[in-house]
């Protein structure tokens, strides 16, 4: 059963082609990361679901209506908790949650005990009735949260929900994310840091350049990847040559799948393998040839690996590729209503 | 996924109700008296720069010789009319600012993905705080005029003046919301709001008649919408009042009182229809 269903989106921003044929599925029930590096369009992707933004093309669905055609019905089912907080610095806390509940038209009685049950669930019982112009981005995140939860809906909606926020307030969000998965409430997260994604979500997409390039559960996807990852080192620091040897040597080795060897990296070396059985027999090989193994670590494919695989790069390296590129300013000045 | 399906099925019957959009209103409604609450110093400023208008400019001329004004009105009994019409007409271009903001913020989002049962909603919450604002003010000019022994316009006279305030209000915040969705931030509305302000105030009936005025500028006050809302209510000041009388000596033409009320609500019903499109597409 699909709480979400998207259909080939296209959306430009002027030149910018910010998806590209973006096609998705959110089963009901799931806490669903969405995994990709700055820019790759996650942020846009939500705002369409959510009915603030229409695409150029493709069909939007969520709770079972089209988002294009019947968009308060879609705004009725889901919570949205933006990546940019926007709080009204003069009102208190509460009284942003009065506003909300009656922008949700609930009863008195129920929006009174919900923003109370609220109020304590999320440990804000300190500082509600303070201005939200004196919150820290902890308290305001929570804050929004909240007002999204405030009217109960199936489903919530969160971009990048615990980015730059304390310990302490990650960790609160985290547990009140499965708390309301537990009860049924289908969770769509995006995020750009895979710990995040790889501690809640039960299924995940990973996007890149406005395009879905690989979706399942993350065990499903490490085990399509398969192999088992390895890093090498002969030397701490070591050369070109060195390595390209110590590659030569390895590469046609059994069990042995691919090896490529990471510049940025002082040369290591980085090998997919079978299983952790073909470890003692690198050792052995290393021996034999008279190389000594300065550093060797063994693991699981992660995320990172699946996200490297299809895009020839880690997370980490896209993510420093576009951060200095975007002008936040001029493109939430173009996304004014 | 073991849990039931209900869930996923659709939220029936989904409509808003008048009551439902109602709630919504207010609720925004209410979210601008909060701020009001809480930064009075735009309606202390906004009550205190008429009245000190009223004062000094109503000082200027105490000894102008009689005939300075037809009918020998006393001056500052001439200009109640125009500082409570200007008053009046600064609040309402100032609506769109509150809008602009929140556009700019962010905060125009959290409305937009609540399931409004009307994004009019927003635009009258807008007119009702405006609106109210806008007659505190008045009242509060009428009461100093009173005090200062400029009369008062009586009970009938009173209800034309509202319904004048209201018209004028209404176009006016219309106009100022267009703006604050069709220019791309709060620096050009400002601009807009500040470059209109007095010359519209001075190119106006408000602080001197047609008939002093230079041919052009007279047609200028001719045509001014702030000419059409000081006339009646300087007429319901100066006595009780026919609104079939002849109020306004235009270039074009003599108008009665009903002639300026009619422009009023063309001129509002037009700005309302001009913007709708604008608002439609904005808040779509
Ligand atoms: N309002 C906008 N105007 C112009 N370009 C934009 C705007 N919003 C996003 N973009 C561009 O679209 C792409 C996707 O952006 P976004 O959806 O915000 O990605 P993410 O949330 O994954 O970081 C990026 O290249 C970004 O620079
Ligand atoms: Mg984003």
């Amino acid at each position: 059963m699909l709480v979400i269903e998207l259909k080939d989106l296209d959306k430009s921003y002027g030149a910018v082609k910010a998806l590209k044929g973006l096609s998705l599925k959110v089963p009901k029930g799931s806490i669903f990361g969405l995994l990709g590096p700055n820019g790759a369009g996650k942020t846009t992707t939500l705002r369409i679901l959510c009915t603030l933004l229409a695409p150029d093309t493709g069909e939007v669905s969520v709770a079972g209506f089209n988002a294009l055609t019947d968009p308060r019905s879609v705004r009725q089912s889901l919570g949205y908790v933006a990546q940019e907080v926007a709080i009204d610095k003069i009102l208190t806390g509460r009284e942003l949650l009065e506003l909300q509940g009656d922008l949700y038209h609930l009863r008195f009685e129920e929006k009174e005990g919900r923003i109370e049950e609220l109020i304590s669930k999320l440990e804000m019982e300190e500082w509600i009735d303070r201005r939200c112009g004196t919150y820290s981005g902890g308290m305001r995140r929570r804050l929004d949260l909240a007002s999204g939860l405030l009217h109960q809906p199936q489903l919530l909606v969160l971009d990048e929900p615990t980015v730059g926020l304390d310990i302490e307030s990650r960790s609160t969000i985290w547990q009140l994310l499965r708390e309301l998965n537990d009860k049924g409430t289908t969770v769509l997260l995006s995020s750009h840091y895979l710990e995040e994604v790889e501690a809640l979500s039960n299924q995940l997409a990973i996007i890149d350049a406005g395009k879905v390039i690989a979706q399942g559960s993350p065990e499903d996807l490490k085990r399509q990847l398969g192999g088992d990852r390895v890093t090498l080192k002969v030397r701490e620091f070591s050369d070109k040559n060195e390595s390209e040897a110590v590659r030569d040597l390895l590469k046609n080795l059994d069990g042995v799948r691919q090896v490529v060897i990471n510049n940025a990296q002082g040369f290591s070396l980085n090998l997919v393998v079978d299983d952790e059985n073909v470890l003692p027999h690198l050792r052995e090989k290393l021996d034999r040839a008279n190389f000594k193994v300065f550093a060797l670590s063994h693991s699981r494919p992660s995320l990172d690996d699946v996200y490297l695989q299809a895009t020839g790069r880690t997370l980490l390296d896209a993510e420093l590729d576009v951060a200095s590129k975007r002008d936040v300013k001029l493109e939430s000045k173009k996304a004014m209503r | 996924m073991a849990s039931s399906s209900s869930l996923l099925s659709p939220v029936v019957g989904y409509k808003g109700s008048l009551s439902d959009q109602i709630q919504e209103t207010l609720a925004l409604t209410r979210r601008l008296f909060i701020q009001l609450r809480r930064r009075p110093s735009t309606l202390i400023a906004g009550i205190l720069q008429p009245l000190i208008w009223l004062i000094l400019f109503g000082a200027l001329f105490t000894n102008a010789p009689d005939i300075f004004l037809p009918g020998g009105m006393e001056y500052g009994r001439f200009l109640g009319a125009g500082v409570i019409v200007f008053t009046a007409f600064s609040g309402a271009l100032n609506a769109g600012l509150p809008v602009m903001f929140d556009r700019e913020f962010g905060f125009l989002n959290r409305l937009l993905v609540a399931p409004l049962c009307s994004r009019n909603s927003i635009v009258f919450a807008s007119i009702i705080y405006i609106t109210a604002l806008s007659l505190l003010q008045s009242l509060a000019i009428m009461a100093t005029a009173f005090v200062l022994g400029y009369g008062w316009p009586g009970l009938t006279g009173l209800l034309i003046v509202l319904v004048t305030l209201l018209l004028l209000v209404f176009a006016v915040t219309a106009l100022s919301l267009g703006l604050a969705f069709a220019l791309p931030g709060h620096i050009e509305l400002i601009a807009v709001i500040f470059v209109a302000n007095l010359p519209l105030l001075f190119a106006s009936t408000a602080l001197a008649p047609i008939s002093y005025m230079p041919a052009w500028l007279g047609w200028l006050a001719a045509i001014n919408p702030l000419t059409f809302a000081i006339e009646p209510i300087r007429a319901a000041y100066a006595g009780p009042l026919d609104l079939h009388l002849v109020l306004l000596h235009a270039p074009y033409g003599d108008v009665s009182g009903y002639g300026c009320l009619s422009v009023l609500i063309g001129l509002t019903i037009g700005l309302f229809l001009m913007i709708r499109p604008l608002l439609n597409r904005k808040l779509a």
